[in-house]
């Protein structure tokens, strides 16, 4: 396997017995990946479509069916692999009944830390989560959003190399999900790699240098954010224009899909960019302003609805 | 060194868990109310305290090693917690080892708490206190440690209660082989065949049970009780052999 990637998997197939009499259910049709070292890779799909069960055949937690999966240079589970590695889940379940430095250094060993490596590491972490005050709670009485720090601390406790963090973003109020994605870029910073789920599209573009698209247990598509998402994600710009006049308010109908008048602005939407541009030159002939622009995206699930869903039927079929 | 690790964390957990004070507790109180016992009962008042208080050991033993057994892995799998415990690099057999070793520490320190309350109960009624009941003790302690084996085999392919169920026949099947024996030579062939097999196959708990010896003040032989250990170690190491070869397989979807 080539040194410059973290991830690769190979045709990746994953068959699960369903039901009294285990008939067998495909989860994972052909899912092949290839992620660099130090990227920030989005793994994208909707809900079922088998996100969880790749990221669990790399962590070891299930075996695969067909295909092949490295991790950091090692098959897929594989003790050395996971040595550099941190997994935040979905959903944080951690042994309640420990404290909350009592579990980090439980981790920290288990990540094979010792000594004061593991108590300077641990001390970085829970600060770095805002836990100080928590330290010695257990975690039963820590709040969901605390148990999501509690996880990402030991995630990466053991310094990984690469970060796999399974919906990272669910469940977060806008503040957490602003944390998480500053965080993701620290660590695209520190030149670790990040390895994250979602079926938040906005959230990926954000922080994702490449990303891949699951659906139906099939990758379909793969490659840099603004090459995937740019041409398809833009559903229409809105401008919102004050002191526009009646001769130009004529003019702007002709360009804009959708005129509204609301008080004295007026929101005009247009679908491409070289409309806005047409619209800004007409409302600078007119004396006018621009009090806002917004870009109105797609969701993932329209998006996966209108492009991809015929593409996976006949890719299955 | 993760083993130790893991039995550690396992033995915290099980110390934190207020069920095991409560059965503790009402062990203790068990083997104590046999001083009140003996005023009941014209007869041997030694026998009664330590009937009573191997009994006590054995049962309560029995009690935590299956109750706690079947959840060793289960509890870990249904909680989600494995997900990131088998996430770190750990083997899958350091993990099961690790949580087994927790478990057989917790017996260990509920069953010195338990031969302390027995030999405290001995000294206060002033009765002479003899090598065979720590002999006793230790092969139930033996005993315990396949019993767990067994719930943590059991509960690597099936649900918690049904390792339960299934545990605790073979707990019960386990003290019966010598009368199972007894009864093929009274059966028809086809029959016999598969009895004859079951009492060669499960694990005779009867073996580790010294308590009429202790009782009626006979020794047993040195290399008969160190067999009786080694019998239960190898039955032990190889129910935990094939528990890791079920759980390396097994997927946590």
């Amino acid at each position: 396997m080539s040194p410059d990637f973290a991830i690769r998997t190979e045709a990746l197939r994953k068959v699960v017995p369903v039901g009294f009499w285990g008939k067998p259910a495909t989860i994972l049709e052909d899912v092949t990946l290839d992620v660099r070292r130090g990227e920030v890779f989005g793994f994208l799909g909707p809900n079922g479509a088998g996100k969880t069960t790749t990221i669990k055949i790399l962590l070891g937690l299930i075996y695969r069916t067909g295909g092949r999966a490295q991790v950091l240079g090692y098959e897929a589970g594989d003790v050395r692999g996971r040595r550099r590695l941190g997994f935040l889940p979905d959903m944080p379940h951690f042994p309640d009944y420990l404290t909350a430095e009592e579990f980090l250094r439980f981790y920290g060993r288990l990540s094979g830390l010792r000594g004061p490596i593991l108590e300077r590491q641990l001390g970085q972490m829970i600060e770095m989560v805002g836990l100080v005050d928590a330290r010695h709670h257990r975690l039963h009485r820590f709040s969901k959003g605390m148990l999501q720090r509690i996880g990402i601390a030991q995630a990466l406790l053991n310094d990984p190399a690469l970060v796999i963090l399974d919906e990272p973003m669910s469940g977060l109020d806008p503040h957490g999900r602003k944390e998480m994605r500053d965080l993701i870029v620290r660590l695209k910073d520190q030149n670790k790699t990040v390895f994250f789920s979602s079926h938040q599209l906005h959230e990926v573009e954000l922080v994702c240098d490449r990303i891949g698209i699951l659906a139906k247990g099939r990758v379909i598509a793969a490659g840099d954010v603004p090459e995937l998402l740019g041409a398809w994600c833009t559903q229409h710009i809105e401008m919102v224009v004050e002191r526009l006049d009646g001769e130009g308010m004529n003019a702007a109908r002709k360009i804009a899909e959708r005129v509204t008048v609301q008080g004295d602005r007026v929101v005009l939407i247009v679908p491409t960019q070289r409309d806005v541009d047409a619209l800004l030159d007409l409302i600078r002939s007119r004396h006018a302003s621009v009090v806002a622009l917004t870009t109105h995206k797609k969701s993932l699930e329209s998006l996966y609805l209108e492009h991809f869903a015929a593409a996976a039927d006949v890719s299955l079929s | 060194m993760m083993i130790l690790v893991i039995g550690a964390n396992t033995l915290r957990e099980h110390l934190r868990d207020k069920i095991l004070y409560n059965l503790l507790l009402f062990a203790l109180l068990l083997i104590g109310s046999s001083v009140l016992l003996i005023r009941l009962n014209h007869g041997d008042s030694e026998r009664l305290i330590v009937d009573l208080g191997l009994s006590c050991v054995n049962l309560f033993g029995v009690v935590i090693a299956v109750f706690i057994g079947i959840g060793l892995v289960n509890k870990e799998i249904k909680s989600r917690t494995i997900e990131t415990l088998v996430a770190k690099p750990v083997h899958r057999c350091e993990f099961l080892l690790g949580k087994y070793l927790g478990l057989v520490l917790t017996l260990a320190t509920n069953t010195l708490l338990m031969l302390g309350g027995l030999l405290g109960v001995l000294m206060m009624m002033g009765m002479a206190i003899e090598p065979m009941l720590f002999k006793a003790v230790l092969l139930i302690f033996i005993e315990l440690m396949l019993i767990t084996a067994v719930a943590l085999l059991f509960s690597t392919v099936t649900t918690a209660s049904l390792s339960a169920i299934l545990t605790l026949s073979m707990y019960v099947i386990g003290h019966l082989l010598d009368d199972l024996r007894t009864l093929t030579l009274k059966i028809e062939f086809g029959l016999r065949v598969l009895l004859m097999g079951m009492y060669y196959v499960l694990p005779n708990l009867e073996s580790f049970n010294l308590k009429g010896r202790v009782i009626h003040h006979l020794e047993i032989g040195q290399s008969e009780f160190l067999l009786t250990i080694a019998y239960g170690l190898v039955y032990t190491m190889f129910l935990l052999f094939a528990a890791g070869l079920i759980f390396q397989r097994r997927d946590f979807r």
